[in-house]
C-alpha cells in the first residue's frame, strides 16, 4: 500500500479530479495549503503596495492506494496538473504500513478501496 | 414651493437607495465562489462611481430633460439648468437637484443588477464599457420613455410606480442576454454552493431596508402614497419570503435560508411597479405569486434551457419585474391613488393591455440594444476572461487581490 501526496495548483484541481475519476480513483482527501517551491509568487497589490514572495496557495491531495493503483494515480495527477511551468507541483509516494476502516474494523487491502 | 418635509424625505430615500448597491454587492458576493467575491464587489462599487458621474454629466439630461418621445435632449448636460428650485413636472415640492440625485441612485443600481448574470467570467475592462454603453443607450432612453416629460409610455398611461419596467425588466432582459452571450462558466454544474451565505443574507437585508427608499421615496413626498408604498413593500416581501420557504419545505423537505431571502427579494421586485397603486391584500397575492413563478424559473426553466444566469438576475429580477408590471394592471386601484388607474379586477381591462404593451416594448428594446452593445464590446475588447484567469478567479486575475487568507 502507498500513500500518495500531491501538491498542485488550486486552479488545476477540477482537471485532476476528472483525470482521477477516469482512472477509477474515487477516494481522496483534499485540503488547501500554503507552500513555497521554486515558483515566484503571484504579485498581489494592496492599496498600491506590492506583496511578493508570499507563500503560495496550493492544493494538497492525499490518496491511499494498493500497489497496482500507484502508477495509474500518479499518471492521472500528472495529466491533470501539468502545464509545463514552474509551480505545477510535486507528487510524493510514501509506503503505507497499515490502513483501517473505522466502520468495519477491516484492515489492509480491503480497507483502502 | 419647496416643502422641507418632502425634501428631507427624498434626500433620505436617495441615501437608502444608494445603500442597495453595496447591499446587492453582498447579496451577489456571497453567492459566488470565494475566488470571485472581490470581482463582484468591485463591479458593484465601481458602478457607484462611474454611473454617479455619467448621471450628472449627461445621463440625467438624456433621461429626464424634455426631448422627444424616446429620449431627452442634451440641454441639461452637466446639470445645466438643473437647480435648487423645483421642477414641477417631476416634483413640485422639492429642489430639482433632489429629484435628480434620487434618480441617480436608480441609474446606479440598475446596471448593477445585471452583474448577477455574467458573474465569475467577465473581463473587467469589457464590463466597464458595457456598463457605460448600457446606461447611456438602454437605461436612459427607457427611463425617458416611461418617466420623462414627453416620454411616450408615460403619455400612453403605463403605470410604473418605482421602476418595475425601467429597472427590473430592463436589467433582467439584459441579464438574460449577457448570460447567453458569455456562455457557461467553466467546470460549473447547475448548483454552485454560495461561498458565504451569511453575506447573501446580509445583502438581502440591506436590499429590503433600502427598498423603502426605492418605493416609498418614489412618491417624491412625505405623504400618504409614500406610506402606502412603504406598507405594501414590506407586506409583499414578507409574503414572498414565506412562500418560497414553504415551497422549499414541501418540495425539498426543509425550508432554506437561501430560498427565503430569494423569495423576499422577488417580492420586493414584484411590488415595485405596483407600490403606489395597490393595497395590502393585492400585495400579499403579488408576493405569493411571484415566489411561485420565480421558483419555477430558477429551478426548472433555467436548467431546461441551459443558460448560465449565475446568480439568477433574469430569473428573479426579469421575471419578478414582468410579473409585477402585469399584476399592477390587475390590481391597481384609484382609491389608493387617484393619479393612477383602476386595474382589470376593478373592471378596467384597458390598463392590463397597456401594462402588457409597456412590458413587451421594454423587453424588445432592451433585448435589441443590449445584444448590439455586447457584440460591439466583444468585437473590440472581448467579453470573457482567459480560461486560466477564470480558473484562478477574478479576484487575483482582474484585481491582484485575494479576499481571504489561508492562515492568519
Amino acid at each position: 500500500m502507498k500513500l500518495i501526496i500531491a501538491i498542485i495548483q488550486p486552479y488545476k484541481l477540477e482537471e485532476v479530479k476528472k483525470e482521477l475519476y477516469k482512472a477509477e480513483v474515487n477516494l481522496m482527501t483534499v485540503s488547501e495549503v500554503l507552500g513555497h517551491g521554486r515558483q515566484k509568487g503571484v504579485t498581489e497589490v494592496y492599496r498600491g503596495v506590492k506583496e511578493t514572495g508570499n507563500l503560495l496557495r496550493k492544493i494538497r491531495l492525499e490518496i491511499a492506494v494498493n500497489d497496482d493503483f500507484v502508477k495509474k494515480t500518479v499518471d492521472a495527477i500528472i495529466s491533470g496538473a501539468r502545464t509545463g511551468e514552474t509551480g505545477d507541483g510535486k507528487i510524493f509516494v510514501l509506503d503505507l504500513p497499515e490502513c483501517i476502516r473505522i466502520r468495519t474494523g477491516e484492515t489492509g487491502k480491503e480497507a483502502i478501496g | 414651493m419647496i416643502n422641507s418635509g418632502d425634501t428631507a424625505f427624498v434626500l433620505f430615500s436617495a441615501a437608502l437607495v444608494l445603500l442597495m448597491t453595496p447591499g446587492l454587492a453582498f447579496f451577489y458576493g456571497g453567492m459566488v465562489r470565494r475566488k470571485n467575491v472581490l470581482g463582484v464587489l468591485m463591479q458593484c462599487f465601481i458602478i457607484m462611481c462611474v454611473l454617479s458621474l455619467q448621471w450628472v454629466l449627461f445621463g440625467y439630461s438624456l433621461a429626464f430633460s424634455p426631448g422627444n418621445s424616446f429620449i431627452g435632449s442634451l440641454d441639461w448636460i452637466g446639470l445645466k439648468s438643473v437647480g435648487l428650485e423645483p421642477y414641477a413636472d417631476y416634483a413640485a415640492t422639492i429642489p430639482h437637484q433632489a429629484f435628480m440625485i434620487f434618480q441617480a441612485m436608480f441609474a446606479v443600481i440598475t446596471p448593477a443588477l445585471i452583474i448577477g448574470a455574467f458573474a465569475e467570467r467577465m473581463k473587467f475592462s469589457a464590463f466597464l464599457l458595457v456598463t457605460i454603453l448600457w446606461a447611456t443607450f438602454v437605461y436612459d432612453p427607457i427611463a425617458h420613455m416611461v418617466w420623462g416629460v414627453g416620454g411616450w409610455m408615460r403619455n400612453f398611461g403605463a403605470l410604473d410606480f418605482a421602476g418595475g419596467t425601467v429597472v427590473h425588466i430592463n436589467a433582467g432582459v439584459a441579464a438574460l442576454v449577457s448570460a447567453v452571450f458569455l456562455g457557461k462558466r467553466l467546470n460549473v454544474g447547475h448548483a454552485v454552493p454560495p461561498h458565504n451565505l451569511p453575506f447573501t443574507v446580509l445583502g438581502a437585508g440591506l436590499l429590503w431596508f433600502g427598498w423603502f427608499g426605492f418605493n416609498a421615496g418614489s412618491a417624491l413626498g412625505a405623504n400618504g402614497i409614500a406610506v402606502n408604498a412603504f406598507v405594501v413593500t414590506n407586506t409583499a416581501a414578507a409574503a414572498a419570503g414565506i412562500t418560497w420557504a414553504v415551497i422549499d419545505w414541501l418540495k425539498n423537505g426543509k425550508p432554506t435560508m437561501f430560498g427565503t431571502i430569494t423569495g423576499a427579494v422577488a417580492g420586493l421586485v414584484a411590488i415595485t411597479p405596483a407600490a403606489g397603486f395597490v393595497g395590502v391584500i393585492p400585495a400579499i397575492l403579488i408576493g405569493i405569486g411571484v415566489s411561485c413563478i420565480c421558483f419555477v424559473m430558477v429551478t426548472a426553466v433555467k436548467i431546461k434551457f441551459g443558460y448560465d444566469d449565475s446568480l439568477d438576475a433574469f430569473g428573479v429580477h426579469g421575471i419578478g419585474g414582468i410579473f409585477g408590471a402585469l399584476a399592477t394592471g390587475l390590481f391597481a386601484n384609484k382609491l389608493i391613488n387617484p393619479a393612477g388607474a383602476d386595474g382589470l379586477f376593478l373592471g378596467n381591462p384597458k390598463l392590463f393591455l397597456i401594462q402588457t404593451g409597456a412590458v413587451l416594448v421594454t423587453i424588445v428594446y432592451s433585448l435589441i440594444v443590449t445584444v448590439t452593445i455586447f457584440k460591439v464590446v466583444d468585437f473590440f475588447v472581448g467579453l470573457r476572461v482567459e480560461e486560466k484567469e477564470e480558473l484562478i478567479g477574478l479576484d487575483l486575475s482582474q484585481h491582484k487581490e485575494a479576499a481571504y487568507t489561508v492562515l492568519e
